[in-house]
């Protein structure tokens, strides 16, 4: 269909833009221009590549597609790419988000401009890769290799803190991720190849299922991540920049649950239905703990952050539970959660530009001067909390319907964190919207320019769109899930037979 | 053996060639003075290069009854620890230029040290390795102290001298002990007698291995590297830590793969535990660290430990992820240094890791080369010291040998703090002030280093498979 790598040109798109911009000499006002402009072009070019994978995307086939395969390091370690429905709405969702990424730092970000650019494009293009590789090595490369540019945005251009935050993010994401490598040698041994698409249908022995799985769920555990690994996001989340905080909870948290997705239901199905149990565990005390602990925040980046350890709780919990519900709902959760965690950081965004200080305490009674602001912020605390009619409902509603078919106290418990998750949101919601403006600073604050408006608006349409009407992603990931959790359950009841037959 | 002479001298030629263009030098140096320090320095260079090329077309084969190889396994290294001189000789010019270190001997004990190495790749028996061993450290002692109105570079000098003797005595010693329980010195030989491991030959091997494990300072025989790192001038430093390693690393692989083979599983238990204390030490020892030559130092001897991951493995892949791994590692430590040597102010030379401060300010591109190397010494993927890492790892891996291989692993990632420590002190830290301009030469490295470092994952094919190649004709 077609003659040309479109996917190959989507994921190393923004690796041109970046060289482009290395280009621009100086550092006077018009470089800086060019540098923004360039980002901004080759972000929204992407973008528009991407949205051809859609138009030509055919959602009723299950296999692989724009399928890209050649010779790369040895026998069975290909450079192989594509897309199929679950990875493609990940690889819309980090085109689509850059662009806000880039306009949002449009004035914010002043110092090593060129650099702050760059670093950017560079990690779209590690993002894209993680989302379409479709051999492990690969997937490994990318996946890990984002680490640096986002350990450089988080401690060149973030908050106080930086240097803690930005060394506990690295080596704590590492650490995960070597156990992970070890694994993903394991595997090529076992089956001779890193192929993803072989590996989906290559039989691993039990005891390898086992370790596997607990290597691969300890790097994703840490990336998604999940209770009690989840310690470094608030830090990383509260130092880094505002787009940078957009980016880590839209795109880099679900990277552990596209993993999850990928490589341990389909590769190790038997060792993922063992260990469902202590995932569904963990994603019920995540949700519930997290959400008290948000209660108890008083920096709204951080409460932000907790609440999104308690959301990526619902995906893990979904995902685990191995049924159509579940794991459609854990995709769909996702691409919500991309959309409206990282247009609530936006929003923080907005305000920390004007006032320096993420203290909720420091707010107060912005209705009155922001009325906009006040709305845009109000639909995207809704979708946080769950409200129907926003896409943030439909994803915790499909997660907690496919749990209670398998767990029906999993199910009861993570259903606490819909009501604690209004807990902290509408609280936070009145602190710093409502109320009486007393505060002296807060006296001459103005409402969204026309530039926070066109970054915002666009996600506020999508957020209420997919509420209402969430058909094109479940559609797009329909048949692959399908798939996948036909694959699963034919897996483990296999299993259930044979032991039933001895 | 007489009548076939010349065909086993045509094996040797690049060696001979070596041998002799040494000696013409040192003649020119010796009748012209110590204003043809930059001539000699220059030929020596012009030299180093024809030995590479004529390595490069040599057929291969063995000469003197087995005692010299010159497989496809030596020409790998061989190239190696050629371009590891030729480096080290161009990034000495500066060192070299200073009027009261007019040293044009400088370039004639590199040249012999080569040389040393070049024999020690090619040992095909205990005698020849013995031979090349000592050739090749003489010279380094000798150039350790080459800077000879300095405290620290005669001291270590000295302090490598004493120890790499004693060294010396015990290789020497578990070397008669082998042949005195196998009846002969030659690595075919003593394959052939040392089918199972008696206890004489177990406390041979023993001894020989720390000779060896000394000469790649792998733990616990790593005392010296970091004063002597630190001691030596940061030429002589770069040197240390790249070529001398690529050749005593490569005689330890031949000899433990084709002299030991019948009790491979004895020797591996000797290559676990020391390179299981070398990646730790390395690991943590690194971290207090506040001089950046001290800090290369534990580094390479987590490195070794590292490389000595795939030795333990035993096997062709282990070899040749021993082989990828020393190839990556110095184009990366030759980088690394040749950064080291353009901190410098007013022409003073600086060597605090707090020297680095705000570089990514003052010069960008020379600390996003540096971050990047240290980066890929880390092991981060996509750069080329992931790559060494997955062919080391994934041979042990393959051996079985999981607990080596967390071990590993998660001494990488306490690794990787100490060299994050130094991108955030580039990158995170308030500017000092600017550098004098990098030099030419300096920046030539550097350029080679971090390209091939950067761009590795995109056309790894070439190395991989010379490495595969050179592997397999140890088995």
């Amino acid at each position: 269909m077609t003659t040309w790598p479109i996917l190959s040109v989507v994921t190393f798109l923004p690796i041109v833009g970046a060289l482009l911009i290395y280009l621009v000499r100086g550092d006077d006002e018009a470089a800086r221009r060019n540098a923004r402009w360039i980002a901004l072009w080759t972000t929204l070019i992407t973008f528009a590549v991407s949205v051809l994978l859609v138009l030509r995307f055919d959602p009723n086939q299950t296999d692989f597609q724009f399928v890209e395969k050649s010779n790369w390091l040895a026998a069975g370690i290909s450079y192989h790419m594509g897309v199929d429905g679950i990875s493609l709405p990940f690889v819309i969702l980090t085109t689509a988000l850059m662009p806000f990424c880039i306009v949002a730092s449009w004035k914010s970000v002043t110092n090593r401009l060129r650099e702050y650019m760059m670093a950017f494009l560079i990690l779209e293009t590690l993002m894209v890769g993680t989302f379409s590789a479709l051999d492990l090595v690969l997937f490994y490369l990318f996946f890990e290799g984002g680490l640096i540019p986002m350990f450089l945005i988080i401690g060149v251009w973030g908050g106080p803190r930086r240097v803690y935050a930005s060394f506990k993010f690295f080596l704590y994401t590492l650490l995960g991720s070597v156990l992970m490598l070890l694994a993903i040698m394991a595997l090529y041994w076992n089956a001779g190849t890193t192929d993803i698409p072989t590996l989906m249908h290559t039989a691993v022995p039990r005891s390898l299922q086992t370790w596997a799985w607990l290597a691969f769920f300890a790097s994703f555990a840490v990336k998604m991540p999940m209770w009690p690994v989840h310690t470094w996001l608030p830090d990383a989340h509260v130092e880094a920049p505002t787009a940078g905080s957009v980016i880590l909870a839209a795109i880099l948290l679900k990277m552990g649950g596209y993993g999850f997705l990928r490589f341990s239901l389909p590769m190790f199905p038997l060792a993922s239905h063992d260990f469902a149990p202590l995932v569904w565990t963990l994603s019920a005390i995540a949700i519930i703990y997290t959400s008290l602990v948000a209660l108890m925040q008083e920096d709204i980046k951080k409460l932000i952050a907790y609440s999104s350890v308690a959301h990526m709780g619902f995906v893990t919990m979904g995902i685990f539970a191995g049924t159509m519900q579940g794991v459609a709902g854990g995709v769909f959760q996702m691409i919500s959660h991309g959309i409206v965690s990282g247009a609530l950081f936006l929003c923080v965004g907005v305000v920390y530009d004007r006032m320096h200080t993420r203290e909720i305490a420091a707010y107060g009674g912005l209705v009155n001067r922001m009325p906009i602001y006040a709305l845009v912020f109000m639909v995207f605390t809704m979708a946080n909390v769950g409200l129907p009619g926003t896409s943030g409902f439909v994803g915790e509603f499909m997660t907690l319907l496919g749990t209670f078919k398998v767990s029906i106290p999993t199910a009861f418990f993570a259903t606490f964190g819909v009501i604690l998750s209004a807990g902290y949101a509408l609280w936070l919601y009145r602190k710093v919207v409502f109320g009486a403006l007393t505060k002296p600073s807060l006296a001459s604050i103005k409402d969204l320019t026309l530039r926070e408006g066109v970054i915002l608006f666009p996600l506020v349409a999508l957020t209420i769109l997919f509420g209402v009407y969430p058909k094109p992603i479940l559609d797009m990931s329909a048949a692959s899930v399908q798939q996948l959790v036909n694959n699963y359950n034919t897996a483990v009841t296999a299993v259930k037979a044979a032991a039933l037959l001895q | 053996m007489i009548e076939n002479l010349g065909p086993q001298l045509w094996v040797v030629l690049p060696e001979l060639l070596l041998a002799l263009g040494a000696m013409a030098l040192l003649m020119l140096g010796a009748f012209r003075g110590q204003r043809t320090t930059g001539i000699v320095t220059g030929l020596a260079v012009v030299l180093l290069i024809v030995v590479g090329i004529l390595v490069l077309r040599q057929p291969g084969g063995q000469a003197f009854g087995g005692s010299f190889i010159a497989d496809s396994y030596a020409r790998f290294l061989k190239i190696l620890a050629i371009i590891g001189s030729v480096a080290t000789l161009v990034m000495s010019a500066e060192f070299l230029s200073s009027p009261d270190r007019r040293i044009f001997e400088y370039a004639i004990l590199v040249l012999l040290s080569t040389l040393g190495m070049l024999v020690l790749i090619s040992a095909g028996d205990l005698i020849t390795l013995y031979l090349g061993l000592e050739l090749m450290s003489l010279a380094l002692y000798v150039v350790a102290a080459s800077h000879r109105d300095n405290v620290k570079s005669t001291e270590a000098g000295l302090k490598y001298f004493v120890l790499g003797a004693l060294s010396s005595g015990m290789l020497l010693y578990g070397a008669s002990l082998i042949y005195g329980f196998t009846g002969t010195v030659s690595f075919a030989g003593i394959a052939a007698a040392a089918k199972t491991g008696s206890v004489g030959i177990i406390f041979g091997l023993v001894f020989l291995f720390a000779g060896l494990c000394f000469k790649v300072s792998a733990v616990p025989f790593h005392m010296w590297t970091p004063d002597v790192y630190e001691g030596a001038p940061t030429p002589v430093t770069a040197f240390f830590a790249s070529a001398p390693k690529v050749a005593a690393l490569a005689v330890f692989a031949r000899v433990a793969l084709t002299a030991f083979p019948g009790i491979t599983f004895q020797w591996q238990q000797i290559i676990v535990f020391v390179s299981i204390a070398s990646m730790a030490l390395g690991s943590f020892a690194a971290i207090g660290q506040t001089n950046i030559k001290r800090l290369m130092a534990y580094s390479s001897i987590g490195h070794m430990g590292f490389a000595l991951v795939g030795l333990a493995a035993g096997t062709v892949e282990g070899a040749q992820g021993v082989l990828t791994y020393i190839a990556i590692y110095v184009a990366m430590t030759l980088g690394s240094f040749a950064v080291i040597m353009a901190i410098k102010r007013n022409g003073q030379s600086f060597e605090k890791i707090s020297d680095f401060a705000g570089l990514s300010r003052t010069n960008p591109l020379l600390a996003f080369f540096f971050a990047m190397l240290l980066f890929s010494l880390a092991g981060i993927p996509p750069l080329a010291g992931f790559f060494a890492k997955w062919y080391v790892f994934v041979a042990a891996i393959k051996a079985g040998l999981f607990a080596l291989s967390v071990i590993g692993v998660l001494t990488s990632v306490v690794g990787a703090y100490y060299y994050l420590l130094i991108v955030k002190t580039m990158y995170f830290d308030e500017p000092l002030a600017t550098l004098d301009p990098v030099r030419v030469e300096l920046r030539t490295v550097l350029a080679i280093s971090g390209i091939f470092n950067i761009l590795f994952f995109a056309y790894p094919g070439p190395l991989v498979s010379a490495a595969a190649a050179a592997a397999k004709s140890l088995f």
